[in-house]
Formats: C-alpha cells, sequence, structure tokens
C-alpha cells in the first residue's frame, strides 16, 4: 500500500521515499489510535521495500515533532486496574510499539527523521528508531519521563547509548532537560541541522541522494553499522513496567492530566 | 564581554520579534508569562530562540519559575 490517509498518520510513496506525515493534535500523542495506525504502516513498509529505498517520518503538527506517548489515554486506561493489570496493560501496548520501532529501526530502507518543535519522550525515541534525524533550528529533545517517577519505555535508553556518549545518556535521562538542534548535532543525536521550517526539505534531499545508491548495499551497510540492541531493548520493557506500578507514578501521571496547560511540557 | 543592560535589551528585542509584538510594550520587569504566553510550549520556544541567538545552553531548570525578564537576563549573563 503506497498511500494511506488515517486518522493520526498519512503515508504516500514520493519520489522514492516513503512519506509518513504524523498529523494527531495537540503534538502527536502516541496511544493507541496512532499505534494502530504504526502497525499497518509497519505492513506498507515491507511491501515498499522493493519500490522505495527511503523513508521520511515528520510532523505536519506545529507543536512539534511528536510529545510522546499520550499520558492522559495511559493515565485513564490504568487507573480503574489493579496493580498486576496495571503493569500487563502497559506490557501489551510497549511490546507492540517495541514491534513497530524494531521494524523500523530494522528496515532496509533508509530511514530519516525530520523533526521540529517538540521531540519529547517518545517522540524522541521513534527519531531514535530512525537512520538519521535532521532537526529544524527550533527543534527540542527532551526525555522528561524520570518527572513522572517513569523511564523511557519505547526504546529510549538502548537506542540513546547506541548513538551518543554515556554522559550524554545520562545528562539527558537524570536532569530530564531539554536541549535544541545545535546541541543534538553536536553530541551525534542529529545529522544536518535545517533551517526553521526546512527539516522535510533537507530529508528530502537526503532522500534523493540515498535513491542513487544500489539498495542491496545501503542495505548491508546499514545491517553493519546499526545492530539492534534487542536484549537491552527488553530490559528497558521490564524496567518501565516495574517501575510503572508504584504509586508514584498513577500521582505523577494524574498531575500531568490535571494540569490546565495545553502543553505541560517543562518540568 | 557583553553588560548586563545588552543582554536584557537583546532579550526584550528577540520576545517581541518572537511574539510579535511592539519592543516598547514589554520591559525588564514583565512578567512574560503572563504577558506574552499561553502555555509552555511558547516558554520552550522562546528559550531555544534564545539559546539560538546567544549561542548557549540554558537547562530547563536553570529557567524554571522565571517569570520576569531581568531574572531570566541574569540566568543567560552566567552563561555568556
Amino acid at each position: 500500500m503506497t498511500h494511506h490517509q488515517g486518522q493520526t498518520l498519512s503515508w504516500e510513496l514520493k519520489y522514492g521515499a516513503l512519506e509518513l506525515a504524523l498529523h494527531h493534535p495537540p503534538c502527536n500523542e502516541i496511544g493507541t489510535a496512532m499505534l494502530a495506525e504504526l502497525e499497518l504502516f509497519v505492513r506498507a513498509l515491507a511491501a515498499a521495500e522493493s519500490s522505495a529505498s527511503a523513508v521520511i517520518v515528520y510532523s505536519r503538527q506545529a507543536a512539534g515533532f511528536s510529545a510522546g506517548a499520550d499520558l492522559r489515554e495511559l493515565y485513564a486506561n490504568a487507573l480503574p486496574l489493579t496493580p498486576a493489570k496495571r503493569s500487563a496493560g502497559v506490557r501489551e501496548f510497549l511490546e507492540r510499539i517495541h514491534s513497530v520501532l524494531n521494524a523500523l529501526d530494522a528496515s532496509p530502507l533508509t530511514t530519516i527523521a525530520a523533526v521540529h518543535g517538540v521531540v519529547f519522550g517518545g517522540g524522541f525515541e521513534l527519531a531514535l528508531a530512525c537512520d538519521l534525524i535532521v532537526a529544524d533550528k527550533m527543534a527540542r529533545f527532551c526525555f522528561p519521563e524520570l518527572r513522572l517517577g517513569l523511564v523511557p519505555g519505547f526504546g529510549g535508553i538502548p537506542r540513546l547509548q547506541r548513538d551518543v556518549g554515556n554522559a550524554v545518556v545520562r545528562d539527558l535521562l537524570l536532569t530530564g532537560r531539554s536541549i535544541n538542534a545545535t546541541k543534538a548535532l553536536a553530541v551525534g543525536l542529529a545529522s544536518q541541522v535545517a533551517a526553521e521550517g526546512q527539516a522535510l526539505c533537507v530529508a528530502r534531499a537526503a532522500a534523493a541522494q540515498i535513491s542513487k545508491f544500489d539498495r542491496g548495499a545501503s542495505a548491508a551497510a546499514k545491517r553493519f553499522l546499526k545492530p539492534i540492541p534487542r536484549e537491552e531493548l527488553r530490559r528497558e520493557i521490564d524496567l518501565f513496567c516495574e517501575l510503572f506500578v508504584r504509586p508514584a507514578v498513577m500521582e505523577g501521571l494524574r498531575k500531568f492530566v490535571e494540569s490546565t496547560d495545553a502543553h505541560p511540557y517543562l518540568p | 564581554m557583553k553588560t548586563i543592560e545588552q543582554t536584557m535589551e537583546e532579550i526584550l528585542g528577540l520576545a517581541a520579534q518572537h511574539f510579535k509584538v511592539p519592543r516598547e510594550q514589554i520591559s525588564a520587569s514583565d512578567d512574560f508569562y503572563r504577558k506574552l504566553m499561553n502555555d509552555s510550549l511558547q516558554a520552550l520556544e522562546l528559550l531555544t530562540r534564545l539559546e539560538n541567538h546567544f549561542g548557549i545552553e540554558l537547562p530547563d531548570y536553570e529557567v524554571q519559575g522565571v517569570t520576569d525578564f531581568r531574572t531570566l537576563a541574569s540566568r543567560i549573563q552566567a552563561r555568556l
């Protein structure tokens, strides 16, 4: 399927690149609706391997690439459940999102995240599953999970460790601070920085360059350069589920959900 | 090295441009959250614009609770 117009995302094959646009307001929060469509996308991704050479993931939301997991939905689903059922429910969701991100990570196509604005939590993890990150100069990257008493759960820790030095990993995770595109470029998270509003344009230029190469060679290079840290990814799910049942997490989620700020992103 | 007054003037100019308000309508003692912003996303955008302009990193926790331009200028000055 080379074209899909969905509720939370859409994709189309354009000039040899499969472009995935996220458009779920306010800021592409990843809940069950987006997850279901991401699963459809993964099937389309496999089918597009013969017709495309690259994948571009970007957002049509002005606020940014993605604010991460849909915490309001997460809280609403978890609230009526016992801790054991809460853990089982969140594990099922995590297994599904990991399956999507692992497929994107392992795709033989070269994948590019064109990001702007908020690139937080699960949104950051989606970008990290891609081969290249092209960042608008107004992009901001953050793992705010510790504010809720959690760790990233969509594979962020192992993928961050794969890409950057431990000092940066610890700074991002343990302080929960956000960093801008210039810093992301300096530490090796982003590959290129684009002018405001130009990340998609820059990503398309990269995709056009990628399309000139032999697909088999590009796929072999990617497999060699970018092994998937499967064991660490599995351990991250376990750690997330272990932390998720603590009362402090539900209290943190409650405060977030009850915030009157339309974008309660700052610590 | 810039003086704190120069830093302040640049911040006010940037904020006026970012929020599309006349420069003379904002002053150092203004509560910028109340006067210019609707949500924390706008605070993040201003933070990014300030970092890009001054070529510095300003961790979120250093500006947490800061609501006036004067205090913001002192935080930025400490990083120049």
